[in-house]
């Protein structure tokens, strides 16, 4: 058992109290609380270094280009990226896609082409692929899950010929925990020609990530899901592909010249950053990765895996409850989606509320999974660094209440 | 806030036995309404005749509120003319603070105004419970202005 509680103390919202009880957050897959270390970092910036970066001559422009810059170097040194210039600062996880949906799609994609992907995927890995499919005249076609929500692979040599240009797979699902299956993907799709975009907004924040193992060509994830702040995430890519790509955004920052009729562009990875960045979001996000490789993404993992594995079994003593995802901690994220006899998941919510546990309820951006699986919701209880076995128990506690607020027999 | 208010054994008892749930199969309108934040849906069957709600039919799936107060909904309109079931949304609105005003609950005659309806108050206690109770009442408001044109 891997114990991170003394890492509580980092994280201040968690003293608190909700409805007179102590704080359960059980939600860090929806986004996870910050510890002092990333407030101080941002903070560090505002009061003593900001400029904006890349233009000025002057010593706080230098000192706030040099710490948004080493922030570059540090996230991509937590997914083993070749080059830190692979690594483009994007709002987030969704603007990460899009700029790939966008860049790559528009040029690459036409009528008869597919675009691949599963029946697991958040609507941020669906629906911009959706919008350049229209311009396109591509099509979407998506791998099934099987009966242990694990994405069923045994009929990709079937699906996955010449016409599939793009696959894009989650690394691990926000709803059911599934890891997908990225390097069986990612080696079936090199071999005809297609790219590889990986959803890693749950896989980066809780597992150890290698680019280079990966075999993906993209990966997009974002800071607030990992102990950073919110408004800023990042696309790694392949440089290949990334200096083929067309920027989905223009602007400043983004050219090398302007003419009336015409501009030229940065290199990357400054030709996918137009306007001014977030920098102090940047700056959080190289604290909160710094924060993460000190605790160990091994360590991350493993506790991950523990709290999984005794969540798993403390629900199964809850009559009339159903998880949604694979039964193995060991093979499966710690995303818990459930429901509970007929209480709708935003009763649950609400009562569980009542208790201080803190869970999501609803389709999680998921839909077509939702209806794939013929639930309309579901709860789900979720997990970071600073979770503990208390937390899970005062889930389940909430449960039994629930039961009996609902007079469940 | 307690959870006994919010969950009245008639709001439950609602959830689990929906009243008029199904379809209309003569003439009438049809409205959808649908929480996008949550996934819960709603639909809604009415007949009008000479200006009166004749018939009403629900559909849809969601929590124990949308649909306890879609159910209640459906059966506090029948046999009223446009006129009341106008005035029934105003006052289920200011009832769920949704309209600013008086609560209309008149505490010395429970049950006169709003009938079971009135058991759906404790959510205004739970401000982010407020529009699933009020998911129904906005879905007829669509399918009144198609009645009404």
């Amino acid at each position: 058992m891997t114990d991170l509680r003394h890492l509580r103390k980092d994280f201040p919202v968690l003293e608190r109290t909700v409805n007179g009880k102590p704080l359960a957050f059980l939600d860090s897959a929806a986004s996870t609380q910050k510890p002092v270390q990333v407030l101080e970092a941002m903070d560090d910036l505002y009061r003593n270094h900001y400029a904006n970066v890349h233009r000025g001559s002057y010593q706080l422009s230098i000192e706030s280009t040099a710490a948004y810059e080493s922030a570059r170097v540090r996230v991509a040194d937590f997914i083993k990226a070749p080059d830190p210039n692979e690594l483009v600062f994007t709002k987030g996880t969704t603007a990460a896609i899009n700029h790939v949906a966008y860049g790559w799609g528009l040029d690459n994609l036409s009528a008869g082409d597919r675009i691949l992907l599963t029946k697991v995927e958040h609507h941020a890995n669906i629906v911009p692929w959706q919008i350049i499919a229209r311009h396109t005249g591509a099509e979407l076609v998506y791998l099934d899950i099987d009966e242990d929500f694990q994405v069923d692979i045994s009929s990709l040599d079937d699906i996955l010929d010449e016409r599939v240009k793009v696959v894009g797979v989650t690394a691990m699902s926000n709803v059911t925990g599934t890891i997908g299956p990225v390097r069986e993907l990612a080696d079936a799709a090199h071999q005809i020609g297609a790219i590889v975009v990986v959803d890693g907004a749950q896989a980066v924040p809780h597992s150890p990530v290698n680019v280079s193992e990966m075999g993906a060509d993209f990966l997009a994830f974002g800071a607030h899901k990992m102990l950073g702040p919110t408004g800023i995430g990042a696309l790694w890519g392949r440089m290949e592909l990334l200096e083929q790509m067309e920027p989905a955004e223009g602007g400043g920052e983004m050219i090398t010249d302007v003419r009336l009729h015409e501009s030229t562009w940065a290199p990357v990875p400054q030709k996918f950053e137009a306007g001014t960045p977030p920098i102090a979001e940047a700056v959080g996000f190289g604290a909160a990765v710094e924060y993460l490789q000190k605790v160990g993404m091994d360590a991350v993992r493993t506790h991950e895996i523990d709290l999984t594995r005794y969540a798993l079994q403390r629900l199964a003593e809850i009559p009339d409850l159903t998880v949604y995802g694979p039964a193995d901690p060991d093979n499966r994220g710690g995303a818990i989606s459930f429901t509970l006899a007929d209480i709708h998941a935003h009763d649950l919510a609400t009562i569980l509320d009542q208790e201080g546990v803190a869970v999501r309820a609803g389709h999680h951006c998921a839909k077509p999974l939702m209806r794939h699986l013929e639930i309309p919701a579901t709860a789900r209880a979720s997990f970071y660094v600073y979770s503990i076995r208390e937390e899970v128990d005062q889930l389940v506690d909430g449960l039994h209440h629930a039961r009996e607020v609902f007079g469940v027999a | 806030m307690s959870l006994e208010e919010l969950y009245r054994s008639v709001i439950l008892d609602h959830y689990r036995n929906p009243r008029r749930r199904g379809s209309i199969e003569g003439d009438h309108v049809h409205a959808e309404g649908l929480n996008p934040s949550c996934g819960d849906e709603f639909a809604l069957d009415i007949a009008v005749e000479d200006g009166t709600v004749v018939d009403a039919a629900i559909q849809g799936h969601g929590c124990s509120i949308s649909q306890a107060s879609g159910s209640m909904m459906a059966e506090a309109i029948i046999g009223k003319s446009l006129l009341e079931v106008d005035e029934l949304i105003h006052k289920f609105k200011l009832m769920m603070a949704i309209e600013e005003g008086e609560n209309p609950i008149d505490e010395s005659k429970p049950g006169a105004v709003l009938g079971d309806l009135e058991a759906l108050q404790g959510v205004r206690k739970f401000p982010v419970r407020i529009k699933c109770a009020d998911l129904p009442w906005a879905t007829l408001q669509d399918a009144l202005r198609e009645v009404t044109g």
